[in-house]
């Protein structure tokens, strides 16, 4: 382009020039910078496993099989299993996810039908004020309020909720399980005392914690149900709930769906408000008010004091955990890519 | 240098070498496997204004798009033929798109002033360019040419974005004449505009004119009548089963107004199209 | 009982149709209309519940970690066992000095990482593979950027470090700062982008002239949201940084190898101590990183309020 670099000079006051060879070569660097952070992401990624999957390795020849089927864990005599663990994180996990499940459900269905900005607006009617430029704009203003609240409980750190366990949950539900344990310790999940941290703690807590996440998403899908849906339901003459039970949630199940997955997910992995409401003691037990142990927990509690020998051994934990994380992710995005592509075949 | 490549075209517009600016043939313009403009010769002549007209999907932005390469950007775009820029083939293998777009500029369809301020939105081509100099002068330069200094003289460090529409427009006008580009590309410059502003930047162009060599496409054709000393009409061909445009006519605008050789240019320009 | 007559003119018989009207009136005594009415109160009372946790942790933190919080507790070293008074300075310290380590780290890859993703090459086959990943470490149990921290820093450097922590918080950000800068990044709309390019920019002109200035508010928002994150986390610290009693210097000079205490591991190892002096300091800590984190995340919420308005 010299030649017409040359020309535009000519032209009088024409500034216009070709990008300098710094430019270019700015240029062409910036670009392999971007692969090579790209690259390094998937990197990171693979030495993440390789990091801890090469720790685990001595453990994994080591104890094999044995590893996930046994139920003790002791430094001094060697003898290392992973059982209690595993079952723990299922059971609190699967009992957080029942109680966040309810209750997320239940705050999305209370926001997406609007009850509260309702309930303001006739509040706001008994005093005729329900136009006022200020008062009129408050169903909406609370409405949006609630949604935040909700999502402020995602944002307080873990180990504040497991402070916040110990000295508020813990206390508040010993009499009531007590009683329970008294009238009905015939049936298996309250077979047990709690004499402190347990299970049924640690679930109610990790159950706050991830109700944010489903009640936002399981949100999102009831919003996103057409208002034709509901309208046809209405016409029928269908009451309310027999639309919310009968259309609506049908209509979102595959959004709160996703949303259940990946609350299972997270709660597997949360570590420091099971770590400390749980108890840490390897029992299997049914019983809600057991102590109990999980994977995670498990970490948290040996790793910084861990002897060498014992490393490999809580690296083969951690490569479990990893496992079951992964497994229940793959799993979700599969089911939810299933049930996607059925419905998009429904429609046509 | 001798490094250029050397057109091979052979000059148009009555082998007035020197009057051509742009030499344009576009043999074969696909985007992926969708053929959208064939058979397309525009000589672009100096310190004139040169129209785009036809029906909407013909293919004019397309081909002036290409007059800057800025159809590189889209995928799957594959080009068959020569634009030649003051004897240069811009679509040689050793011609650097990012430099051509340095000395032709564009205009869009949509104002696309930058998220910045007003002065930094007219500064950008000198920085990018590397201007030295009194970069003030130069911004109020292009904005008095721009038409638009009185109305933001007092307010150069509010965002671009604060103007009205028309303004919107003028800035980016402003905004690419600010180098003194050798070519001024406009693709529907007014379609986003009201009938006022619409007005405003055609007296603008006619303005410019005298500095710059203007391409404009426009499915306005009491807009080219106005401003265009050339135009071009390109029409739709559907008979391959696809929809790909060509020229169809181009010449001095009376004559393509008052005295079309082709019939689709006269049933266009007369309305008498289905 | 008031009878009205409905005529119904396309009754097959031609008669109109009798319809006893108090159907029509409101009653819960139906069942239908009743079991409504129970699932709405039932719904309503659940999504209060949902909001007592919230309200119970704040007025805890307000009411036990107000108590103790004063300026000896945010400025002096953590107390020993059977010693009163202490405070929790160097865990502020240390936690501000970790994060900042993560955010050094995570925000540079992340950005530069996103314009790939959403500039560079977004449809390619790497692209695709990097935004799984990133999708991949979002759902990673927090503990194991500290599994893997300790086995890629601890076991090479010797020794628990802030460095190490500061690594490990940063595996937690990245992914976060990444995927919400290409969010951001994408939004920019493409006429922007076109004028850049148009005017014959590079680019990487176009990227940092145009492209992340406009983006910037959402890209400052995903970090804030990491930044709050990582501030709160304590799995990925309690075997990378662990814990220390002392300030993060020695000879006066910042020193990041050494073990470093952070706000979220001193609540951690103080909760579970029997001393009442613990306790108290641990629940003045919960006030302070929750005070910190909120800020930094409502803040994050601000920006991206304001932009999307």
């Amino acid at each position: 382009m010299a030649e017409t670099g040359t020309n535009a000079t000519s032209k009088g006051d024409s500034i216009t020039r070709a990008p300098t060879a710094f430019e270019k070569h700015g240029n062409t660097a910036f670009r392999l910078a971007s692969y090579l952070f790209a690259w390094m992401t998937v990197l990171l990624v693979l030495y993440i496993a390789y990091t801890i999957a090469r720790q685990a390795v001595p453990a994994m020849s080591k104890y094999g099989w044995g590893f996930v089927t046994g139920t003790k864990w002791d430094p001094n005599t060697k003898e290392f299993g992973v059982l209690p663990e595993i079952w723990g994180t299922l059971y609190s996990s699967l009992l957080a996810l029942v109680l966040g499940t309810l209750f997320g459900v239940a705050v999305a269905v209370y926001l997406s039908e609007h009850y509260l900005g309702f309930l303001v607006f006739s509040v706001l009617k008994l005093f005729g004020v329900q136009f006022h430029p200020f008062w009129g704009k408050l169903p909406d203003r609370l409405e949006v309020l609630l949604k935040n609240l909700i999502e402020l409980l995602a944002a307080i750190p873990s180990v504040v909720y497991g402070l916040w366990g110990i000295y508020f949950i813990i206390p508040l539900i010993r009499p009531l399980c007590q009683w329970f344990q008294v009238k009905l310790g015939w049936i298996p999940i309250f077979s047990t005392t709690l004499s402190g941290p347990g299970m049924l703690p640690a679930g109610i807590v990790l159950s706050v914690m991830i109700m944010p996440t489903i009640a936002a998403i399981s949100l999102n899908s009831l919003l996103a149900v057409p208002p034709k849906l509901r309208q046809a339901a209405y016409g029928l003459g269908a009451t309310r709930w027999e639309t919310i039970l009968g259309v609506i949630l049908p209509t979102a199940s595959k959004g709160i769906f996703g949303a259940v997955i990946l609350a299972f997910g997270r709660a597997l992995g949360e570590t420091m408000a099971l770590a400390m409401l749980i108890g840490n003691s390897n029992v299997i037990s049914w019983s809600l008010f057991s102590p109990g142990n999980t994977l995670a927990a498990l970490l948290a509690n040996n790793f910084a004091e861990a002897g060498p020998g014992e490393i490999g051994v809580l690296m083969f934990a951690a490569l479990i955990l990893l496992g079951i994380t992964l497994l229940v992710n793959v799993v979700g995005a599969f089911i939810l890519d299933k049930a996607s592509s059925g419905r998009e075949g429904a429609k046509r | 240098m001798s490094l250029a490549p050397q057109c091979s075209l052979n000059s148009v517009s009555n082998g007035d070498k020197d009057g051509v600016v742009i030499d344009c043939d576009v043999r074969e313009l696909y985007y992926g496997k969708f053929k959208a403009v064939r058979d397309t010769r525009i000589a672009i002549e100096r310190g004139k204004i040169t129209a785009f007209i036809g029906p909407s999907g013909c293919g004019k932005s397309t081909v002036l798009r290409c007059l800057n390469r800025m159809n590189d950007l889209v995928r799957g775009f594959r080009f068959e033929g020569q634009v030649c820029f003051q004897g240069t083939d811009i679509y040689h293998n050793s011609i650097d798109p990012v430099a051509v777009r340095r000395y032709i500029g564009m205009v869009f369809q949509q104002p696309n002033p930058f998220a910045m301020s007003i002065f930094r939105n007219v500064a950008f081509g000198l920085k990018l360019n590397g201007y030295k100099g009194d970069k003030a002068e130069r911004v109020e330069n292009a904005l008095r040419r721009a038409a638009l200094w009185d109305e933001v003289k007092d307010k150069l460090h509010d965002s671009g974005l604060s103007l009205s529409g028309g303004q919107q427009q003028r800035l980016c006008i402003a905004r690419a004449i600010a180098t003194q580009p050798q070519v001024l590309l406009m693709d529907e410059p007014c379609s986003a505009l009201d009938p006022i502003a619409t007005r405003r930047i055609e007296d603008l162009m006619l303005e410019l004119k005298q500095n710059f060599t203007i391409v404009i496409v426009t499915h306005n054709l009491q807009q080219a009548q106005r401003v265009a000393d050339k135009t071009g009409f390109l029409y739709v061909d559907t008979t391959q089963g696809g929809r790909t445009g060509y020229l169809v006519e181009y010449g001095e605008t009376r004559q393509i107004f008052e005295d079309p050789v082709e019939k689709y240019t006269q049933d266009y320009i007369s309305g008498r199209f289905s | 009982m008031n009878e009205t007559v409905f005529s119904a003119p396309v009754s097959p018989v031609g008669e109109p149709v009798r319809i006893d009207i108090s159907q029509l009136e409101k009653s819960l005594r139906r069942p239908r209309s009743a079991f409504s009415f129970v699932l709405s109160v039932l719904v309503g009372l659940m999504t209060i519940t949902a909001l007592v946790p919230l309200f119970s942790v704040i007025f805890m933190l307000l009411v036990r970690g107000g108590k103790k919080l004063s300026m000896s507790a945010l400025t002096e070293l953590p107390p020993s066992a059977f010693e009163l008074g202490g405070g929790f300075g160097n865990a502020i310290a240390g936690t501000v000095i970790m994060v900042g380590i993560a955010a050094l780290i995570s925000v540079p890859v992340g950005i530069i990482a996103a314009v790939f993703l959403a500039e560079v090459a977004p449809e390619s086959r790497l692209a695709k593979v990097v935004r799984m990943c990133a999708k991949l470490m979002t759902d990673f149990p927090s503990i194991l950027a500290g599994v893997f921290a300790y086995g890629a820093v601890v076991l090479i450097t010797g020794g628990f470090s802030a460095a190490a922590g500061g690594i490990a918080l940063s595996i937690l950000m990245l992914p976060t700062v990444m995927l919400t800068a290409e969010e951001a990044i994408r939004m920019v709309p493409s006429k922007i982008r076109e004028a850049a390019l148009g005017m014959g920019a590079t680019q990487v002109q176009t990227v940092w002239m145009v492209l992340l200035p406009t983006a910037f508010p959402g890209i400052l928002t995903g970090i804030m949201l990491a930044v709050a994150r990582a501030a709160g986390e304590t799995a990925p610290l309690l075997f990378t940084a662990l814990f220390s009693n002392y300030w993060l210097a020695s000879d006066g000079k910042i020193d990041l190898m050494q073990p470093t205490a952070s706000l979220a591991v001193l609540i951690y190892n103080f909760s579970a101590m029997p001393f009442e002096n613990q306790v108290e300091l641990a629940w003045a800590a919960a006030l302070v990183l929750v005070l910190m984190v909120l800020t930094v995340n409502l803040t994050g919420q601000a920006l991206s309020r304001n932009r999307t308005e």
